[in-house]
């Protein structure tokens, strides 16, 4: 059988693909995987199309046994005992185990054929916010895998760098609301260090260091956001939204992180330094 | 109409009042931009999301602005009936803060027809509006932890159902038994933006 038993998961793993864009306006968020250039390379390096799904582990910790040979492969944070970036043939009754990642805090388990559990609206995405799509993955699970749709990609070892342990710089963008925190919230935001709390989850990077000062009162009627916004609640210290951020929020966002820059921060684990660079 | 940045892929338009957002989200859901995968309404603004592989920023600012809005379009919005039980925890309450009885509340409730303006909190979750109506109820100052399903609720200028169990702030008035988000129906969501919606005492 082209399955994965799941004998443990680590403190979260879940399933993951490119989410389910076109729904917002139903309330519905996008989600998907948090470091989506890391889940693109493990679904290419097997073979997969972009949109097939994948297991996202956070901080290390599964461990599955193959039904059958199987196309493996993980990338985004190193996990000890992984066949990291380098596809790897899990024979049929054998075992893969992730250890705890050195640096970086999600990995990815591509799987040649996909993740097969049944999509919800359209996506095989867990939004931990809403609620929607596949259970989180538990112990005892058995989990389907799709049959292959291309070769793969002959490749041995995608060179990649793994994701920093130390302090990381990410470029901003001024958001819709910079003007409620004025030229020395902007300063303080691109000018001072700030630190990853323990609370951080898929729905965002909370972040701790000197609060952000509102130059206006007043409540902001709920707005549309994507991933990167940088929101600042009352407290004056700004949340980073990836993939599980809720449609609306009622906090003024004072920033976006660049896209392309959003995927390294979905790698930060709690305590990791990171800085804004203003662009 | 003023265009905000959202970031390097997104683009927030602001208006004026909620009547200008539902004209201005009809016409843009209705021809979305090239490149546009997302539009998002909201009480004064309208989110664009872009994919940045097929479109700019600049070219969905160009296509908003030539954008007609369509404020005739709540009539072509599809309309939906909902049976509610007006026996909610806040029902009094939500009539004593609207200086009216509960017979009055009921009744402006269910005479006039609701919009659903935009979507939010939850999947599948209808921000309900009367425009010019003058709802105006304040939240609960204490959320409750737990609002079951089908609760019928007002706040601010909206009303709403909760599509499931969740935490909510808002005055709870009633309960319908229409489930407005359901997994195992086409559409799951049965408020979407646009659509009209006529509140009837089961």
């Amino acid at each position: 059988m082209r399955t994965l038993t799941v004998l443990a998961t680590g403190p979260l793993t879940t399933v993951q693909d490119e989410g389910r864009p076109g729904q917002a306006a139903l309330g519905i968020g996008r989600s998907g995987v948090c470091d989506r250039a890391s889940a693109a390379l493990a679904n290419r390096l097997v073979g997969n199309p972009a949109d097939a799904a994948v297991l996202e582990v956070t901080f290390g910790g599964l461990a599955v046994r193959a039904g059958a040979d199987l196309l493996v492969v993980t990338t985004g944070a190193r996990c000890p005992g992984a066949p990291h970036a380098a596809p790897t043939v899990l024979r049929s009754g054998a075992e893969l185990r992730l250890g705890a990642p050195a640096g970086g805090l999600r990995s990815y388990l591509a799987v040649r054929g996909g993740i097969a559990v049944p999509p919800v609206l359209g996506s095989r995405a867990t939004d931990v916010l809403a609620g929607l799509g596949p259970p989180v993955v538990a112990a005892g699970d058995v989990l389907p895998v799709g049959p292959p749709t291309a070769p793969p990609a002959g490749v041995d070892l995608a060179p990649v760098a793994d994701p920093p342990a130390g302090a990381v710089t990410v470029a901003v963008l001024p958001g819709p609301r910079a003007d409620w925190f004025g030229a020395a919230g902007w300063s303080g935001l691109v000018g001072r260090p700030w630190t990853v709390s323990s609370d951080s989850n898929r729905v965002g990077v909370r972040l701790d260091g000197v609060p952000l000062d509102r130059l206006r009162s007043g409540e902001l009627p709920s707005e549309g956001m994507v991933r990167g916004a940088l929101q600042v609640p009352p407290a004056g210290t700004p949340v980073l939204f990836l993939a599980d951020h809720p449609v609306t929020g009622g906090y003024p966002v004072i920033g976006y992180v660049v896209d392309a820059d959003v995927d390294r921060c979905a790698q930060l684990r709690p305590g990791q330094e990171l800085r804004f660079r203003a662009r | 109409m003023r265009l905000l940045p959202s970031g390097s892929t997104a683009l927030l338009v602001e208006l004026d009042a909620l009547d200008d957002v539902l004209a201005l989200y009809a016409a843009l859901a209705a021809e979305p931009p090239v490149g546009v995968v997302d539009v998002v309404p909201a009480a004064r603004t309208v989110l664009l999301v872009t994919d940045p592989a097929r479109t700019t920023l600049a070219a969905v600012a160009d296509a908003v602005r030539r954008t007609t809005p369509r404020p005739d379009a709540r009539a072509d919005g599809d309309s939906v009936s909902l049976p509610v039980h007006y026996d909610g925890a806040d029902l009094a309450e939500a009539a004593d803060l609207l200086s009216m009885s509960i017979e009055q509340l009921v009744q402006r409730h269910t005479e006039a027809e609701w919009t659903v303006a935009f979507c939010g909190f939850s999947p599948g979750f209808g921000y309900l509006a009367q425009p010019g109506a003058g709802w105006e109820v304040p939240r609960r100052s204490t959320p409750r932890t737990k609002v079951p399903p089908g609760s019928v609720a007002l706040a601010g200028e909206f009303s709403g159902v909760y599509p499931r169990e969740s935490p909510g702030g808002w005055q709870l008035i009633g309960r319908t038994d229409v489930a407005v988000f359901d997994l195992d129906r086409d559409p799951a969501a049965l408020l979407r933006p646009g659509n009209r919606v006529r509140f009837e005492v089961a």
